[in-house]
């Protein structure tokens, strides 16, 4: 392989680990901007995965994508139902939530596909190649020859970005954030756009969960979720919440998940490969170390209204 | 915000660097009457029925296979239940104490991972020195890596801000992943056939308390901890102060007396050191070797272990044996059943959130809200009641 190649491959393979991880930290953004931190998303995101393998089995790929995010989508209710409907503590209830949604899933499988260890292969969305683009070297296969969940994750960042900054709901939502006892006093109700911020958060994540099923591993696996729910927060933490940021900080840990890869392919296979799976857990707690001393957070993440 | 340790943490404004808050003062009312707690286990079980309904198993063979296992010989009770018991409760009295201090320590998997592993590396050295001697140093070096790895949480928490829910997290993975390389590497069998550790010398297991049961000392430390836990929360000053700080962080603050960043490091480290602890004496009394699932997921299930216990040490004791119980019943579901073990999670997560519930029903019915759900508004995700 030359140089070249193995560069290509290298970000083909970041762009595409961090998909999921964008979808989740932009919903997450969405959420805590609202004030509400959700350590249940990877709740959803191992429902989103569980709900997109089911469908797709049923109704096809496409379906399988809207599946997940309503599976993520009903998780996050509960957490709402909750955080904002009872106020209750956001992290014991994200805790217990995801709690709830492993070990749901982990029942369903079981009862419903057989025993653990049963490979349940499902059809996988194929690659949608931008003419022209995608023939770009180096950089063409990575962003313009992917899945198309990929560029719905590439489209949010932007849209997203746009809406919070230049619509009057993005600046509700932004508001509640930061101050919410003036965003009351201008007449926002704050509950009712902090439980649809959550929503949106837990069907992104939903998304998120079914993208690691159909557009990456063809299969469900218990666990499979494997933290990225909490990385998801760290990115958000890393792109200081702000949608774009958070879409390079997405790509930061998607290249920090496909450096075993371009390791392997330069021969330098003496490393073990359990230091590479630990690697995006370490890099989390680095940035966020990092991260320390910049007031970017809103401020009034967390508290009750 | 790069304060030193020994600082205030008070005015910050990133979202890593909040001040910790009254994440558990709702949860700390003493103790939960007897009658709700038979209302959350009937709850609890009506809700194992209706999933089991739901997955389409036999509801009545699923839950007599769980009550059997349990409870139904004295085997069960001894070598299933009470054997569960043990780490169960190490490590929910490591959550019950970061609780309370309103440190969210949900690394306990981690931390017990670690020690395990630790009390593992030591075996091989002392393996020719008298059980005496080698015992009680495997033990406490278990609990000494357990808090050395919740302290890097600590350290995050008070040096960087960096939220100890993520952190623990965080680390709770990169302990199964260095647990899985230490088993296929350094601390392998000799003969490299399994990812496992070496088994550990008969002479060197913690002894068996009861002939042709698997019921090991560990149940006689398991209350002497707790209580002794219970003395130094509740009658010590140092335990006070960390009461204070789990009360209103402000309050403790500006009291002047107590340091809070000093209090609540030595919170990461008991904490750590008890989970640690759970997991040395795991391996010492029950497994004898590492491996990879070497913890069907204790650390997780502390967390409903001590919320259940409102926090209180000896109440994890009651509830350590409930989820022994229950974790010895799930396995016996699936073995006689056929129910997947995973489903007792998903009820220990309801039970949570009834908690959680419960709690927030009295907050808005009583006068004592304020007391209960901490209305000081300590700006932490945690405190958002």
């Amino acid at each position: 392989m030359s140089a070249l190649d193995v560069g290509t491959a290298f970000l083909e393979s970041t762009v595409r680990t961090a998909t999921p991880l964008a979808l989740a930290a932009l919903g997450e953004c969405v959420s805590e901007r609202a004030g509400v931190i959700n350590i249940g998303l990877e709740g959803s995101i191992i429902a989103g995965a569980l709900g997109g393998t089911v469908a797709a089995g049923i109704v096809g790929v496409g379906g399988g994508f809207v599946a997940g995010a309503v599976a993520g989508m009903a998780i996050a209710a509960l957490f709402a139902w909750f955080t904002v409907g009872m106020r209750a503590d956001q992290i014991i209830t994200g805790t217990a939530i995801t709690l709830f949604a492993l070990g749901l899933t982990g029942t369903l499988y079981r009862s419903v596909f057989g025993a653990a260890g049963v490979a349940l292969t499902t059809p996988t969305a194929g690659t949608f190649t931008i003419p022209g683009l995608a023939s770009i070297p180096l950089i063409g296969p990575a962003f313009f020859s992917q899945p198309v969940v990929t560029y719905v994750a590439m489209t949010f960042a932007v849209v997203l970005a746009w809406w919070m900054r230049r619509t009057h709901a993005g600046l509700a939502l932004r508001a509640i954030g930061e101050y919410p006892e003036a965003a009351v006093a201008a007449g926002i109700a704050p509950r009712r756009i902090q439980a649809l911020a959550v929503l949106f958060a837990g069907a992104m994540a939903g998304l998120a969960g079914a993208t690691l099923v159909l557009a990456q591993a063809g299969t469900f696996v218990e666990g499979m979720s494997a933290g990225r729910g909490f990385i998801a927060i760290a990115i958000v933490v890393l792109g200081r919440w702000q949608p774009l940021g958070v879409a390079g900080a997405a790509l930061l840990f998607g290249a920090a998940n496909s450096l075993q890869t371009l390791f392997q392919s330069m021969g330098w296979s003496g490393i073990p490969y359990q230091l590479f799976l630990a690697l995006p857990y370490v890099l989390t707690l680095l940035v966020l170390a990092g991260a320390s001393g910049r007031s970017a957070a809103p401020a009034a993440l967390g508290k009750r209204i | 915000m790069n304060h030193p340790v020994e600082g205030s943490t008070t005015g910050s404004t990133t979202v890593a660097a909040r001040v910790p808050g009254q994440a558990s003062a709702g949860l700390r009312q003493a103790g939960l009457a007897a009658g709700q707690v038979v209302m959350l286990l009937a709850m609890g079980l009506f809700l194992l029925a209706a999933l089991l309904v739901a997955t389409g198993h036999p509801v009545i063979p699923a839950l007599t296979a769980l009550f059997r296992g349990a409870f139904g010989s004295w085997y069960a009770i001894t070598s299933a239940t009470l054997v569960r018991m043990i780490p169960l409760g190490f490590a929910g009295l490591a959550v019950a104490l970061a609780f309370r201090a309103g440190v969210l320590n949900v690394g306990a998997e981690g931390q017990l991972l670690v020690g395990a592993a630790a009390a593992t590396a030591l075996a091989l050295p002392l393996q020719n020195t008298s059980p005496l001697l080698a015992i009680p140093l495997m033990i406490v070096g278990g609990a000494a890596a357990g808090g050395v790895w919740a302290m890097i949480a600590g350290v995050l928490r008070l040096r960087f801000g960096v939220l100890e829910v993520i952190s623990t997290i965080m680390l709770n993975f990169i302990a199964l992943n260095l647990t899985g390389w230490l088993v296929r590497g350094p601390l392998q069998e000799p003969q490299r056939v399994n990812p496992q550790s070496a088994s550990l010398p008969a002479s060197l297991q913690l002894p068996v308390l009861l002939d042709g049961t698997r019921l090991h000392a560990g149940v006689m430390m398991l209350p002497v901890v707790a209580v002794a836990l219970w003395w130094w929360l509740f009658h010590t000053a140092s335990g006070f102060r960390v009461r204070a700080v789990g009360a209103n962080v402000r309050a403790a603050e500006s009291a002047g007396e107590i340091r809070v960043a000093r209090t609540l490091l030595l919170v990461f480290l008991l904490s750590g050191l008890l989970a640690g602890l759970g997991g040395a004496v795991e391996y010492l009394g029950i497994t004898y070797a590492l491996y990879e699932n070497f913890s069907p997921g204790y650390g997780y299930t502390a967390i409903a272990v001590a919320l259940l216990a409102r926090l209180h040490p000896v109440g994890v004791l009651a509830t350590a044996l409930l989820f022994g119980a229950l974790e010895a019943g799930a396995n016996a579901m699936q073995r006689d059943a056929g129910v997947p073990s995973v489903v007792v999670s998903v009820v220990e997560a309801v039970l949570i959130l009834l908690v959680v519930a419960v709690d927030r029903w009295r907050a808005r019915t009583s006068d004592s809200a304020g007391a209960m759900s901490g209305t000081t508004s300590g700006a932490t995700p945690g405190a958002a009641a």
